[in-house]
């Protein structure tokens, strides 16, 4: 594989600045509008990153009230995830369930977010009990609500309780009043709402720059699949863009509360509107990752030009990237969906971060898709990215490998309101109960899910956002079918078992992890499920080989987690830390960490707060949090060991073409690694040793990584390890522990 | 477009003068004391080589930035809108000349606006303004 060199003259001339308009949705809009309460409050901008107030909401009630945050919750909890786990911990019983009343959806920008001048930090998290798992979700997202709401006066804002009718919560933090409305005749999916609301609830046309707004779509409301997008108005475009709080189903969530959408005006943005400690360190610190970005982006990842899609072509090369339901980790078709494609196809003349002041800027757009399906057919629109995750799952990991079709997949993902991530890897499984004869066209009422079939993939999709047909069951996301399948006597369950790509019920993102045992753990050994954020330790395993041996990836499935845990307390997003890295990183004593990105973590942290941590004490802050989570997903009954394990086709080849497929790979893994002679077996003999060993690698990782964090045998935080980090003070918390043998 | 230039055969990186371009600007223009804080700087390295700073308004800094802050004026200078300006310094970061800077204390970084202050300073006549086609905007 060579390095891709970006070449100007191929960029696809496209203007950037055309696309179908929704004016009459606008008037329809506005002429249907009904303030249902409306209440002044005084707005606030942090200091030192800090509103010390939550808002809290009750949809139904519309009883709005002020929340101070304590010392506590800043010692303990910090801002971000740690902020949103807390509130929900106090708002649900251990027998909530996620469409009970009492869930709530947190929005938490975290103590860093909304500063200007260091890349990736924009970011809200967001928390709520998953419809998938029935545990404690978090996600973090892009867009400016969460900034907007810091300077509108806080720091989180909790969504409680379920409308009888459909709700919009405005926030004007310019002039101080909430207002709840409802809009009769109002769009539902996000690319026609967001821009709607944003014209809506903005002055004037300069003042869409100010206005953000959450939203979901038709397809949200009946699957258990929903996400949330978060606007940000784009002034180059002259349109809004969208980026996701993705995993979990938070916006089935938010749409089973009846809630529209969410608005908020934010005051306009200036350089140091969280009034920080060492505006100075900031500055400095900004400018040399600035330059760094400058200097070696172009010749390392190339960011600015890919976005995140740079990596298609590597995973592929290294025989990680998902073919047909992660059977497979290459495709001769990949070519058509790499990054020499998608920086040709990709609005290149332009600035896009999703936050102001990101240098990396990876929120790339393509411009001038005309859509060839469903209920925007002939519409011309702007499509974020595609970033990896989509281009792997909705496409190589289906099959798709028409660039075009893989733009209108993560289109409609996108503005009906759910994952792409989750999509991509059900859609995998339904073709694959497709291929081995599960599903055939009687049973998903007429549609041929074939690989490669993207028109009846985007069917299935239109179905769910319409509420009817196969459409339906597919949006039970892959633990749901596995039920339904098996109740219908459709397969066999424990084929379905071995193949659905979920764990505690979210499905897995798109990366290959059957030869990296550390991405296994980095999946499996999650609290939320089997996103890469929390330990996406493939590229590091596999592609650097920075884990070579046993214990070094066990130590890093201690030390990552927590390290990518700061990033949601604080507001940062992940990517500036590791995927362009200082050019003499490699000579550092831990080049895996990116040392210098770290330190300069920690200045940015400590010229914000005025606080002065070290990188030990940011593993410790992280600690607390997430320790925190593993004590609420065994509060909620799903955190112990059984829940933590993979399906076998993450680890090893479920079936004959599997190991067929790298036969002379694990023939030799069988000799060098089991210390068996292949010679002579029967394939059904080598795929039952090769599991048995492989499975037992994997509970030999889960046992030392358990002892690592300070946990017992069945994944419970001993009453030790709580009380290094200072959850003692919690009774409840220790309650659940001891009731579990911790 | 104005383009403020310097002729190396005249200048001699301020080893002949008191680096009154540099002066004239910080008091004239930021109406600081400073030199250091002028929009360019003419290095002497003490080896008999140097560096000299000026902005040549190539807009790379326009592309760059997420707030729609930096504009060309009908002169093609590329001039900066303190109030649209949300102070993340991409324009510093990524001014390859390192010409867009950013002083302690300011909340805006600054640059050259081809006002030609410096140009009437300098006492050997190194400095001119010309005028030059404007440059298409680069992929940055």
């Amino acid at each position: 594989m060579s390095q891709l060199v970006f070449d100007p003259s191929k960029v696809m001339d496209i203007d950037y600045t055309l696309r179908t308009e929704y004016h009459a949705e606008l008037e329809r809009a506005r002429a249907s509008r009904t303030v249902l309460k409306e209440l002044a409050y005084a707005p606030s901008l942090p200091e030192r990153g800090y509103n010390d107030r939550t808002l809290y909401v009750n949809v139904d009630t519309l009883q709005v009230e002020e929340k101070p945050v304590t010392r506590q919750m800043k010692d303990v909890f910090l801002g971000g995830r740690g902020f949103g786990l807390w509130h929900l911990w106090n708002a649900v019983k251990p027998t909530t369930k996620w469409n009970d009343p009492e869930n709530e959806i947190i929005i938490c920008p975290g103590p860093v977010s909304g500063i200007t001048q260091y890349s990736g930090t924009g970011k809200s998290l967001v928390v709520s009990l998953s419809p998938q798992t029935g545990i404690p979700i978090d996600s973090n997202v892009g867009g400016h609500f969460g900034p907007f709401l810091k300077f509108s006066g806080f720091d989180a804002l909790e969504l409680q309780g379920k409308a009888e009718e459909e709700v919009i919560l405005f926030i004007d933090g310019q002039k101080g009043i909430m207002r709840f409305e409802r809009i009769t005749d109002c769009p539902e999916d996000s690319h026609v709402l967001a821009e709607v609301l944003t014209s809506l609830y903005a002055e004037n046309e300069a003042d869409r720059v100010n206005v953000s707004v959450v939203s979901s779509g038709a397809a949200a409301r009946h699957s258990l699949i929903g996400m949330l997008n978060f606007s940000w108005f784009d002034q180059r475009r002259g349109c809004i863009r969208l980026k996701q709080a993705g995993r979990g189903g938070i916006g089935t969530v938010f749409r089973d509360k009846k809630i529209r959408a969410l608005v908020c005006r934010g005051p306009r943005i200036k350089s140091d509107l969280n009034h920080v400690a060492d505006q100075e360190t900031l500055a400095r610190t900004a400018i040399k990752y600035h330059k760094e970005i400058r200097d070696n982006d172009p010749h390392q990842c190339m960011m600015r030009r890919n976005g995140t899609a740079h990596i298609v072509e590597i995973m592929d090369a290294y025989d990680l990237l998902p073919v047909h339901n992660f059977q497979y980790g290459s495709h001769p078709d990949t070519v058509k969906i790499d990054s020499a494609y998608w920086q040709q196809r990709c609005t290149q003349r332009t600035s896009d971060g999703c936050w102001y002041g990101c240098s990396m800027a990876c929120a790339k757009g393509a411009d001038g898709v005309v859509l060839k399906t469903g209920p925007y057919k002939g519409h011309m629109v702007t499509v974020d990215g595609p970033e990896y995750e989509n281009a792997a799952g909705l496409g190589s990991n289906c099959g798709v490998f028409d660039p075009d079709y893989l733009l209108e997949l993560n289109f409609y993902c996108d503005t009906y309101g759910i994952c792409t991530i989750t999509w991509g890897t059900l859609c995998a499984f339904v073709m694959e109960c497709w291929q081995r004869g599960i599903l055939n066209k009687e049973r998903t009422g007429g549609l041929e899910l074939c690989w490669g079939n993207a028109e009846a993939d985007l069917e299935m999709m239109h179905q769910l956002a319409r509420g009817e047909g196969f459409g339906l069951i597919a949006g039970q996301g892959v633990h749901g079918m596995k039920r339904i399948f098996a109740e219908r006597g459709w397969g066999d369950p424990r084929l379905m078992q071995d193949i659905g790509m979920e764990v505690k019920g979210l499905e897995y993102s798109q990366y290959m992890s059957k030869e990296s045992l550390a991405q296994q753990g980095g999946y499996a050994l999650t609290n939320k499920g089997p996103q890469h954020d929390e330990a996406w330790l493939i590229f590091m395993d596999m592609v650097n080989k920075q884990l070579p041996t046993f214990e070094d990836k066990a130590e890093a499935l201690y030390y990552f987690p927590l390290f990518r845990t700061w990033f949601g307390l604080n507001g940062f997003c992940k990517l500036p830390w590791n995927d362009v890295v200082p050019s003499d990183n490699a000579t550092t004593s831990e080049p895996a960490k990116v040392p210098e990105h770290v330190q300069n973590y920690v200045d940015v942290f400590n010229a914000t707060t005025g606080l002065k941590i070290d990188k030990e004490e940011m593993i410790h802050q992280s600690a607390k949090v997430y320790n925190f989570q593993r004590v609420f997903n065994i509060r909620m009954g799903k955190g112990l060991r059984e829940f933590d394990v993979p399906p076998y086709r993450s680890v090893g080849p479920v079936t004959r073409e599997e190991y067929e497929s790298r036969m002379e790979r694990y023939d030799q893994q069988m000799r060098d690694e089991i210390g068996v002679d292949p010679e002579g077996k029967s394939l059904e003999e080598k795929m039952a040793i090769t599991r048995e060993f492989r499975m037992n690698r994997y509970f030999k990782l889960m046992d030392t990584v358990y002892q690592r964090r300070g946990w017992t045998p069945n994944g419970v935080p001993t009453q030790a390890r709580l009380k290094e980090l200072g959850l003692d003070v919690f009774p409840e918390v220790v309650e659940v522990v001891k009731n579990h043998g911790g | 477009m104005r383009q403020l230039r310097i002729d190396l055969t005249k200048c001699n990186h301020g080893r002949d003068c008191e680096h009154e371009c540099e002066s004239a600007c910080a008091t004239k223009v930021f109406k600081l004391d400073d030199p250091a804080m002028a929009a360019l700087h003419i290095r002497d390295h003490g080896d008999g080589t140097g560096t000299t700073i000026l902005c040549d308004q190539c807009g790379d800094c326009v592309v760059v930035c997420p707030a729609e802050a930096l504009k060309r004026n009908k002169l093609g200078v590329v001039m900066i809108n303190k109030s649209l300006c949300v102070g993340c310094y991409m324009c510093v970061g990524f001014c390859d000349k390192e010409a867009f800077e950013r002083n302690p204390g300011w909340a805006e970084p600054y640059k050259c606006t081809s006002c030609g202050i410096c140009v009437k300073a300098c006492p050997h006549a190194a400095l001119e303004i010309v005028d030059v086609p404007e440059p298409a905007y680069r992929i940055v």
